[in-house]
């Protein structure tokens, strides 16, 4: 299923946050989102699962196949959150209730969204963990985060996002909080997923080292507006935009 | 932007200002084994330098640091301070000569009082150097920051005005020696550079040492005259920020490298570090790093190389 996004904009508090934003998503691609903070990347990606700030207002059409996230429900887009829509965030610390074992936070969406019983989900959960490549998955679904290392409570946090079979992920940033070696790891985990299941993935990431590993199409994102988007060689490599061509020019080292 | 001014700077004697031999410390839990976060460490650093300490997490670089600051005790080995032993924080007043070292925590969140003004906090650091000419404006000037927001608490800041502030005190109190304790990683990715190159420009102008720990390699190299490579509490390689950069040479340092991606547009995923950091109150037999080293030989698994500036068999000095 694709997600389509069409002059997307968003105001908070009377200044208008996204100015017209236009993405496409497609099954086993990876889309990055690049840009500064501060420019929608974060915004982008949270008004998919309708979990603006209180007081945004946003307009303009997040299509997911045919029917418009914008214009559901709250109750309606219940049914798509953390179902055909999920989401990993940046740190996973935090994102994860720290009380809760991991088990019941992998089981506990299952079982609302697929309508398993605890036996299943909890069968499901295993597989899952397995899949994400967490060691000896029987006993750690009895475990709690802080038992975890961060590139572990990630891959954790990944396995909660995919429970539900989703469609589309949105992953924000899921690499920053960790270190460089565990990054490797997380990352090729996303690419493998993406085109295992056919996922169609939004990558927001400042980096455009990450970026260029696992991303198919870039787009770079600027004061909330859009503006380039293409296929991964040719943004890195031969940028349109002088302001992409700024980002470049800004890393240090020898590849620019 | 280019990071050509920054870290070729001149390569001169300069007297040295920290020096920390063999530290070994020790974290003590009951009920659970004795955990030696940092084993054998030895690192010296010189009046305005700024030496990178990096590494994955867990691996000793904030215990490091918190023992040259007195934070943690030493189980065994020496930190000498301008000629001076450092000694564990009581609470008694801090010896004089000591507040010449001052730290930028990791997390600014917490580590500014949200109570009181940041003016006030600002004070507190210029009282310690015994300066009544400065003002706390002034030093916000400095750190980049309005003067007025000396009259404004904590929370009505960002991350990286926050970690500005942090700045503004700990140079308030004239330190000879600025340490950083992954005083970037709780920022929003494009302050964290800004930081970094705030602190050393700080730093080396006011003829300061600079000790920044970080696991961001990319940030250290664009800052950093020299680099400690560190691993389950040992430095295992120790050089000019070029020449690790260029030409590493522990397998370790190598591993790290390349796990950068490169921004090239090729798509091609970095090559990941098999394995977990190892337990550190059960750190493996022989070298540290053998278990998950792809060139560990014989020597490797029973002996541990204990020498610099790159601890490792295949580069064992003559």
């Amino acid at each position: 299923m694709t997600l389509s996004i069409s002059d997307l904009k968003v105001t908070l508090g009377g200044r208008e946050i996204l100015r017209g934003v236009d993405l496409d998503l497609r099954p086993g691609r990876v889309h990055g989102l690049a840009g500064e903070s501060g420019s929608g990347k974060t915004m982008t990606g949270l008004a998919v699962l309708g979990l603006l700030p209180h007081g945004a207002r946003a307009t303009g059409r997040i299509a997911l196949g045919e029917r418009d996230l914008l214009g559901m429900s709250a109750k309606e887009l219940n049914t798509v959150r953390g179902g055909e829509v999920a989401m990993v965030f940046q740190d996973p610390a935090t994102s994860m209730h720290p009380m809760l074992t991991i088990g019941r936070q992998l089981t506990e969406h299952m079982r609302h969204h697929l309508g398993l019983d605890r036996k299943q989900a909890r069968a499901r959960a295993v597989e899952l963990l397995g899949q994400v490549r967490i060691p000896g998955p029987e006993a750690a679904i009895d475990r709690y985060p802080h038992q975890f290392s961060g590139g572990m409570r990630q891959r954790i946090a990944i396995a909660i996002a995919l429970a539900c079979s989703p469609k589309v992920l949105i992953a924000d940033e899921p690499t920053t909080a960790l270190d460089v070696t565990v990054q490797a790891g997380v990352l090729r985990l996303l690419r493998g997923l993406c085109d295992d299941l056919g996922l169609a993935v939004l990558l927001v990431t400042h980096d455009l080292g990450v970026m260029s590993a696992v991303a198919d199409e870039v787009s770079v994102m600027k004061e909330g507006l859009v503006v380039e988007t293409g296929p991964r060689g040719q943004v890195l490599r031969d940028p349109l935009h002088p302001y992409t061509r700024a980002l470049l020019d800004s890393l240090p080292g020898e590849t620019a | 932007m280019t990071d050509s001014t920054t870290t070729t700077a001149p390569v001169t004697e300069r007297a040295t200002l920290l020096s920390v031999d063999d530290l070994v410390v020790e974290h003590r839990t009951p009920g659970r084994p004795l955990v030696r976060a940092v084993a054998g460490a030895s690192l010296t650093v010189a009046a305005g330098e700024v030496v990178g300490l990096v590494g994955e997490s867990g691996c000793g670089k904030s215990t490091l640091a918190r023992a040259v600051c007195g934070l943690n005790r030493a189980a065994s080995g020496t930190i000498t301070f301008g000629g001076h032993p450092v000694t564990p924080l009581g609470l008694r007043r801090r010896d004089r000569a000591l507040s010449g070292i001052q730290m930028v925590f990791q997390d600014p969140y917490s580590s500014l009082n949200p109570r009181r003004k940041v003016g006030a906090q600002i004070a507190d650091g210029l009282r310690t150097a015994g300066d009544t000419t400065t003002s706390p404006a002034d030093l916000l000037e400095r750190v980049g920051l309005p003067r007025d927001f000396a009259g404004r608490h904590p929370h009505e800041f960002s991350g990286g005005q926050r970690q500005r502030i942090a700045i503004a005190r700990a140079l308030a109190a004239r330190p000879s020696l600025l340490i950083g304790d992954e005083p970037i990683s709780a920022l929003d990715a494009s302050a964290q550079a800004q930081v970094a190159r705030l602190m050393r420009d700080l730093a080396v102008d006011s003829g300061a040492g600079l000790l920044f720990i970080s696991h961001d390699l990319s940030v250290v190299r664009l800052i950093a005259d020299r680099i400690a490579v560190m691993y389950l509490g040992k430095i295992v390689e120790i050089g000019r920020t070029e020449e690790v950069w260029t030409d590493p040479r522990h397998p370790y340092t190598r591993a790290l490298l390349g796990a950068i991606p490169a921004p090239d547009g090729a798509g091609v995923l970095p090559a990941e570090l098999p394995g977990d950091v190892p337990d550190p109150a059960d750190p493996p037999q022989g070298c540290r790093f053998h278990p998950r080293c792809p060139v560990a030989m014989d020597v490797c698994r029973e002996r541990e190389p204990d020498f610099g500036p790159v601890a490792c068999w295949l580069h064992e000095p003559a």
